[in-house]
């Protein structure tokens, strides 16, 4: 190759120096290809990299990457219950028919205040998996599908047993994922099953399980509702949140959903949803607009639901298929994607592990960015995309960094959330605006955050100074930009550490943060 | 580009200008410089389910006091409009618009299959979809879509809150959502968001990509952040509101109603209206933040001359049940009451029949308007906008304005 370019005229020497400049050149080229696409794999299929993760991420090709986030992410994961004793205790009164008449209205209100607080603990424990767990690709799953088969619950018990069904069968079977969902408290009671009776049929969970779970609008007729909703009459669920089906509410008679006859149950059409081919389109696309980008490529979404339906929904598989794929990788697809609040968030601290002193400052975060886990807006999860900015959210968002570093105060209050609060504030009194200058509860909060900035900084330890703002664009974000002209005069230069943290911080409240 | 006038003697040294030439500048301020006809409309959101039967009062309904024997309000103690109907007794200034003719009452208003969730039915009130659609965008918002392609400031609609509701949010537009103009141009004014915003080049080959659409954002937020601040110090009232956040609230709007700002939706809300438990003390508390702001501002609007130009509703996203619980409360129910306010109303007073509580369904009121019939008379008999497109769908006017 040297002789190709040099003629013969060189010596052996001078040839193999040469050679080597083209290799290590070419070794440079890849690593720093690696890193950006493994940036990209582990923004897609999980939260973002983490500090730990900042060396590692030269070193290996995204397929070998990719193996090692699916080893990670096999193990069955443990169950995660958060409720309390106290909780417990009351919680088994009140489904006693001989003991819950004992309860006074101050019990059953302390019933709801656990409930309550309980379900937020649910909120940061899964939201602290996202930021710590190595099974990024099943966490990032299971958010998927919490934002797909969205439903809200005040019964931390449902929360608990369906968040457990997304995170375990999440890359498993679709036709698994799906019956267990659609056998969950949490989504039966969400969309009024339990009414759902022969000769009174509710059509809710019939209608949303084809437009919105498997098949979208168009793709049946109001009669496969009616007669869906037949066959699952009778489906409902024990206040323990297990499964139960009441024969003597389903109606067994004939019906015709899609073209098929029969005396249908539930799971009989569960399985005719699934064995249209239209299910693997609806729902590859779906995936396609989160994992990938917002403007779906019909020939590769169709491509991938071909084989997702030929697998009999495998999700492993597709997802495979999805991140080990040259396209995934293209210029397109890398920082074109607005990260959800959520991934925002988790983001940040995946990169600048932090403590919070106060949760509250997380909860209310998630509530005024427009995302909050375990509480999607409706049935049909968050729209995500361009939906999540507008001027007050992204205003926000670019503040959020500042207000970690700075001790800063949260001067916002969220919307009331009356689904949740009926009402009350978090300390059970009335939710009536304070008057005068007193400030409201919720606003004026204080964000003390612990950074660990050690760690992050010590991985920073070998760049040259002139050569720190190029290397933390590098590890921030996804496209170029040249948005650091902006910095000077914003950072503080007094030591080392100083200008890594104002530039890191700077760098992270920009809109181009705001992508991966 | 062109600085109007009062927008120039503000900008410029006001202590020259007045020095100069006092006289001319108060003639300046006077009410004469604003169009009048620009007409405007006030959302005044009731969060949480007010309950509509308290506020609006059948005082000789017998099935009224049999199904709320602790919580009925008792003939005597109310703000009587008609001998069949009063106001609860917290609404004393909503009676004296009631008797000048500055307020209607259009009752029984609700939607088809009702939800009793807070959060969907306020999405289906705020987005004006039918109740089994999701809709992503809200019908201030696809009004601002409709006024604003391609213009400077998205601000033909405001939201004097924190967090912007579905409400105002667009297809292509977004309303800006500021509790206070003076805040929101400080924080948009750090040096290191303008520099950013100036410096960025945008692709104009792709400006579909994100990131353009960030900057795009980001700039329209800057932009509109100053020009609301300084149209908020061109005329800013001097009428003495309530220190609450309503009053505060209002107090804004009407300061931003006598500059020449574009304008024409304010949004603001009140709560918590969810009164599951010691209903009586919670709806007191809020209706006499709700009576003394809406005196303040409609008293504000009456001295600058404006109140023909305005018209402020009310609504809820649900009324509750008709027996009270067991807990001195009401829970969810279905169909309520609007308060419609405004010197340019074409018919005032109580617009239709009080509910029928001898025909209920399951314990609820049944709906009788539907609250986009309200919306499409709104936007177009009021706003003058193409009501059809905004709504998604044909809805008969009514003929309150």
């Amino acid at each position: 190759m040297a002789e190709f370019f040099f003629g013969k005229n060189l010596n052996d020497g001078f040839k193999l120096m040469i050679l080597n400049t083209v290799l290590c050149f070419k070794t440079y080229c890849m690593a720093i290809k690696n890193r950006l696409k493994n940036q990209h794999l582990l923004w897609r299929a999980g939260f973002g990299p983490a500090v730990e993760q900042l060396e590692e991420l030269e070193k290996y090709s995204p397929e070998q990457y990719y193996k090692a986030l699916v080893k990670a992410s096999d193990k069955k994961p443990e169950y995660i219950n958060v409720a309390s004793d106290d909780l417990k205790n009351i919680y088994e009164i009140s489904l006693d028919a001989g003991r819950k008449k004992n309860l006074t209205a101050e019990d059953r209100k302390e019933l709801n205040r656990l409930q309550r607080d309980a379900i937020k603990n649910l909120n940061l424990y899964w939201f602290k998996e996202m930021v710590t767990s190595s099974a990024q690709l099943r966490e990032k799953m299971a958010f998927f599908w919490h934002g797909h088969f969205a439903s809200r619950n005040n019964n931390v018990y449902y929360n608990q047993l369906l968040l457990q069904v997304f995170r375990e069968h999440g890359l498993g079977s679709l036709r698994r994922l799906l019956k267990e969902v659609s056998h969950s408290a949490s989504m039966l009671f969400f969309l009024n099953n339990q009414q759902n009776k022969k000769g009174h049929p509710n059509e809710n969970f019939a209608r949303e399980v084809m437009e919105l779970f498997t098949l979208g609008r168009g793709n049946y007729t109001e009669n496969d509702i009616k007669e869906a909703a037949r066959a699952f009459t009778g489906w409902s669920a024990n206040p323990n949140g297990s499964f139960v089906f009441r024969k003597g509410q389903h109606d067994d008679g004939s019906k015709t959903v899609l073209g098929k006859t029969g005396r249908l149950d539930g799971n009989d059409v569960l399985n005719i949803l699934l064995d249209n081919r239209q299910a693997a389109r609806f729902i590859t696309q779906k995936i396609y607009r989160f994992f990938v980008n917002d403007k779906p490529d019909t020939t590769i979404v169709n491509s991938l639901a071909d084989k997702f339906y030929k697998s009999d929904y495998n999700i492993s598989k597709l997802m495979e298929d999805i991140f080990t794929s040259d396209w995934f990788y293209i210029d397109k697809n890398i920082g074109s994607h607005i990260k959800s609040p959520i991934e925002l968030l988790v983001g940040i601290q995946r990169m600048i592990p932090m403590q919070l002193d106060n949760d509250n400052v997380m909860m209310n975060l998630q509530r005024i960015l427009g995302q909050q886990l375990l509480f999607p807006p409706n049935v049909a999860g968050w729209p995500g995309g361009k939906s999540w900015i507008d001027s007050s959210t992204l205003m926000t968002r670019m503040r959020i960094p500042q207000m970690f570093a700075d001790k800063d105060e949260l001067n916002l209050t969220p919307k009331q959330d009356d689904d949740q609060m009926m009402g009350r504030k978090n300390d059970g009194t009335a939710n009536v605006p304070t008057v005068g200058k007193k400030k409201a509860a919720s606003a004026g909060m204080i964000i003390k955050a612990k950074m660990d900035w050690p760690q992050y900084i010590s991985k920073l330890e070998s760049v040259k100074r002139e050569d720190l703002i190029p290397k933390i664009k590098q590890t921030l974000f996804q496209a170029n930009t040249d948005v650091d002209k902006s910095l000077p005069g914003t950072i503080d230069a007094s030591s080392r550490e100083s200008y890594i943290k104002s530039v890191t911080i700077q760098l992270m409240s920009t809109p181009e943060y705001q992508l991966s | 580009m062109l600085i109007k006038r009062k927008e120039f003697l503000q900008l410029g040294s006001l202590a020259t200008a007045s020095l100069m030439f006092p006289k001319f500048l108060k003639a300046f301020e006077s009410r004469a410089l604003v169009p009048p006809g620009n007409k405007v409309v006030v959302v005044l959101q009731m969060s949480g389910g007010n309950d509509g039967l308290n506020t609006v009062i059948p005082v000789r309904n017998d099935i009224y006091y049999r199904l709320r024997p602790s919580l009925a309000i008792r003939k005597g103690q109310t703000a009587e409009l008609t001998d069949d109907v009063s106001l609860h007794p917290e609404l004393t200034a909503f009676k004296a618009l009631y008797d000048e003719g500055n307020l209607a009452i259009l009752n029984n208003v609700g939607y088809p299959n009702p939800d009793r969730s807070h959060f969907r039915s306020m999405d289906i009130w705020q987005s004006a979809s039918q109740s089994n659609q999701y809709w992503n965008t809200g019908w201030v918002g696809r009004y601002l879509d409709a006024q604003c392609s391609g213009c400077a400031h998205p601000t033909q609609a405001l939201e004097v809150d924190d967090v912007l509701s579905l409400a105002l949010k667009g297809g292509t537009n977004n309303a800006i959502a500021v509790k206070d103009p003076k805040r929101l141009f400080g924080e948009s004014n750090e040096k290191f968001f303008r520099d950013v915003s100036k410096n960025h080049r945008s692709d104009t080959h792709d400006d579909e990509k994100p990131v353009e659409y960030l900057y795009k954002t980001m700039a329209e937020t800057l932009s509109s952040a100053d020009y609301i601040f300084k149209q908020s110090r061109l005329h800013p009232s001097g009428a003495a509101y309530p220190n609450t956040e309503l009053g505060k609230g209002l107090k804004t709007i009407a300061s931003l109603i006598f500059s020449d700002i574009n304008t024409k939706v304010y949004y603001i809300s009140l709560g918590s209206f969810d009164t599951h438990v010691g209903q009586d003390a919670q709806q007191t508390k809020l209706f006499t933040q709700m009576n003394d702001a809406v005196k303040a501002f409609t008293d504000d609007l009456k001295t600058n001359g404006r109140m023909n130009d305005v018209l402020l509703f009310t609504f809820s996203e649900f009324g509750r049940r008709v027996a009270q619980n067991a807990s001195n409360g009401t829970d969810h129910g279905t169909a309520n009451n609007m308060f419609l306010i405004s010197g340019g109303l074409k018919r005032k007073g109580i617009l239709n029949v009080m509910p029928d509580l001898a025909d209920l369904n399951e314990g609820d009121l049944k709906y009788k308007v539907d609250f986009k019939n309200v919306y499409a008379t709104v936007l177009k008999n009021w706003l003058n906008a193409d009501a059809d497109l905004i709504l998604g769908g044909h809805y008969d006017l009514l003929d309150f304005v």
